[in-house]
């Protein structure tokens, strides 16, 4: 299975699951509704690219919910628990800084599903970057900002693969650290996990829902 | 609509009347407020209560301090002739039909 | 015709909305009118914000993608709602903040049916099947509320709301026609969900001596929504293969659906903010809105 899209999708997955744990408890109603915009198309993504991976034939359901924790591939990045909003945006901003180089470099894959499905997110994500950039821009100055942006930092890094790590910290305006890789998860995945699938291990493999 | 009112303390300033268009060619209308900080909120908000389930495909912002409100009309002397009501076209139309039928061939 | 201009007196007002008058919110209204309208409005905003709290955890735990973005959808719509609502009633005269300042302080209403826990997937569907549909009835009345800016939103919602009751429906038919325990998730739900919902359109108060029905606020009495609700619902539940828990429910043959008389102390106990789950979900709210003041300062800083 091509590991790139897979962890793309994971990443959609479970950042779009973070986002979600807003709802009902954003700060301002309006961002309630802006975050469960952002939530539904980041796991429309992961959808588009679970559909893609398993084929026509094939259950994304399955690929999505049906994993053990280890197997998923997504970034510590998206896998923090991060209940204030100054992490929150933090995140969000680092992130789709991120998904917008990822994203471009898919644009030009030689699988022309691949690099229609690309330009697809990245016209929806054209959304999300203002959203994010309206809140960077009000937030900048704010100390706790600017600290949760220094945390998330390395671990922004870690979404991308090497080569594209100097892009990022270039539009990010700060200097390259040491990344959190990909590849070990966070502590916190495993409770996302367990709340994530409870429902569908409470029935038997092939359940309709 | 109408400024002015009571708006629970909020500045006229941070409220944006929202006026929708369902489809291309179709007129504007008013769809509700948004209040926010500035423009750049208050479209990126109005595109989520107003656009998030595809029911418009345009919006326009409107500071409501700029809405300038018209509602009282003057019509002393009731003059008829500037409205459809005052034609009473029924009436006449029947009798000439009833004259066109009587008209010898 | 001269513009309609709404008579400055009380009496010449009530009849003015009772032949079906409208009112914009720079009209002049009777202090009474404006005051119900406020209490009406604003617990209908509340009762949506508060609805969230309920289903957030089964967006987390939806079993598949589509299930997740269409929960998403239905509970975003509910926020979208409560932001609706709580406009118009700033424009009424009370800020947003107060409105939710006197929520979270518990010294202001919501719907009955906010107060209970969610314990099951079996819940998700038939709140948005049932609880929608009960909340749907009173908002299509809403739809020929005297106060016009009230109506018109209304509009809106009821638009949005048809969306979650075909999600309710279809979560239920893939619950009923799935494994044995699935099914039994639905009927269970049911049995703990009746009674509120039995409550849920409030006393059977005779419309004519329903204020609000006086002001053409409301278009319709209690009981009226409540048979409305019976007439429509009943046969789908039955049609499944479910139970209604009461033993007393039937329909009469001149159409009047009779029932178990619902518990009117339940239901005046909860609403004054004493339901099951009313203090942690204010607190949940709270504690939120004290840890982000600062988004709001910094917001709303121009």
């Amino acid at each position: 299975m091509n590991e790139q899209l897979l962890a793309l999708a994971d990443d959609e997955l479970i950042v779009g699951w973070r986002d979600s744990e807003w709802t009902g408890i954003a700060p301002l109603l309006e961002e309630d509704v802006a975050f469960s915009s952002i939530a539904q198309n980041e796991i429309g993504h992961a959808r588009a690219v679970y559909e893609l991976l398993v084929g026509s034939d094939g259950d994304a359901d399955a690929l999505a919910f049906d994993r053990e924790p280890e197997a998923y591939r997504s970034a510590p990045l998206v896998e923090l628990h991060l209940l204030d909003w100054a992490h929150t945006i933090a995140r969000r901003w680092l992130y789709e800084l991120a998904d917008e180089i990822r994203i471009t470099a898919l644009k030009d894959d030689p699988e022309p599903g691949i690099a229609g499905l690309a330009a697809k997110i990245d016209r929806e994500e054209a959304y999300h970057r203002l959203h994010a950039e309206l809140w960077h821009e009000r937030l900048r100055d704010e100390p706790r900002f600017r600290r949760a942006v220094e945390e998330l930092w390395p671990y922004a890094l870690g979404v991308l693969p090497a080569e594209l790590r100097g892009e990022l910290a270039r539009r990010a305006g700060l200097a390259e650290v040491a990344p959190v890789e990909r590849g070990t998860h966070t502590a916190e995945l495993a409770a996302l996990w367990e709340e994530m699938t409870m429902v569908r291990r409470s029935a038997p493999a092939g359940a309709r829902w | 609509m109408g400024a002015g009112r009571g708006s629970g303390g909020v500045s006229e300033q941070r409220v944006f009347e929202v006026f929708r268009q369902e489809r291309r060619g179709q007129p504007f209308e008013h769809a509700g407020s948004v209040v926010a900080p500035d423009a750049g909120f208050a479209e990126a908000w109005a595109r989520e209560q107003y656009g998030r389930r595809g029911e418009s495909v345009a919006l326009w912002l409107v500071p409501r301090e700029a809405i300038h409100d018209v509602a009282d009309w003057a019509d002393e002397f009731d003059l008829k002739y500037r409205r459809v009501d005052g034609y009473s076209i029924k009436a006449r139309l029947k009798e000439a039909r009833e004259r066109a039928a009587a008209r010898p061939r | 015709m001269a513009a309609v201009e709404i008579p400055r007196d009380e009496q010449a007002f009530l009849e003015y909305v009772q032949s079906g008058g409208q009112v914009e919110a720079t009209d002049w209204m009777p202090d009474e009118y404006r005051a119900r309208l406020i209490k009406f409005i604003e617990m209908h905003g509340n009762s949506e914000l508060m609805g969230v709290l309920p289903e957030r955890e089964w967006i987390l735990r939806a079993p598949t993608l589509q299930r997740k973005l269409a929960l998403t959808a239905k509970v975003q719509d509910e926020v979208g709602h409560a932001q609706l609502i709580y406009r118009v009633v700033e424009d009424l005269g009370k800020p947003r903040e107060q409105c939710l300042a006197e929520l979270l302080a518990g010294t202001a209403k919501f719907h009955n049916v906010f107060h209970y826990p969610t314990r099951t997937w079996g819940d998700v569907g038939v709140i948005a099947w049932l609880v929608d549909a009960a909340a749907i009835i009173s908002q299509k009345a809403l739809l020929r509320c005297s106060y016009a800016p009230y109506a018109r939103i209304m509009k809106k919602i009821c638009w949005e709301e048809s969306f979650h009751i075909l999600h309710g429906r279809d979560v239920i038919l893939a619950l009923v026609t799935g494994t044995p325990a699935q099914f039994e998730l639905v009927q269970e739900a049911l049995n703990r969900w009746w009674g509120p919902l039995m409550q849920f359109h409030g006393t059977p108060i005779p419309r004519d001596e329903d204020p609000m029905y006086l002001w053409r606020i409301k278009s319709q009495g209690n009981e009226q929504a409540r048979q409305q609700f019976l007439d429509g619902y009943v046969p789908q539940i039955l049609e499944l293969g479910l139970e209604v828990p009461d033993p007393k429910l039937r329909k009469r043959d001149d159409g009047v659906w009779e029932y178990s008389e619902p518990d009117w102390e339940e239901l005046r106990y909860v609403v004054t903010g004493h339901g099951p789950k009313t203090a942690e979900r204010l607190a949940l709210r709270r504690r939120f809105l004290e840890q982000e003041r600062w988004v709001r300062d910094a917001v709303l800083a121009a």
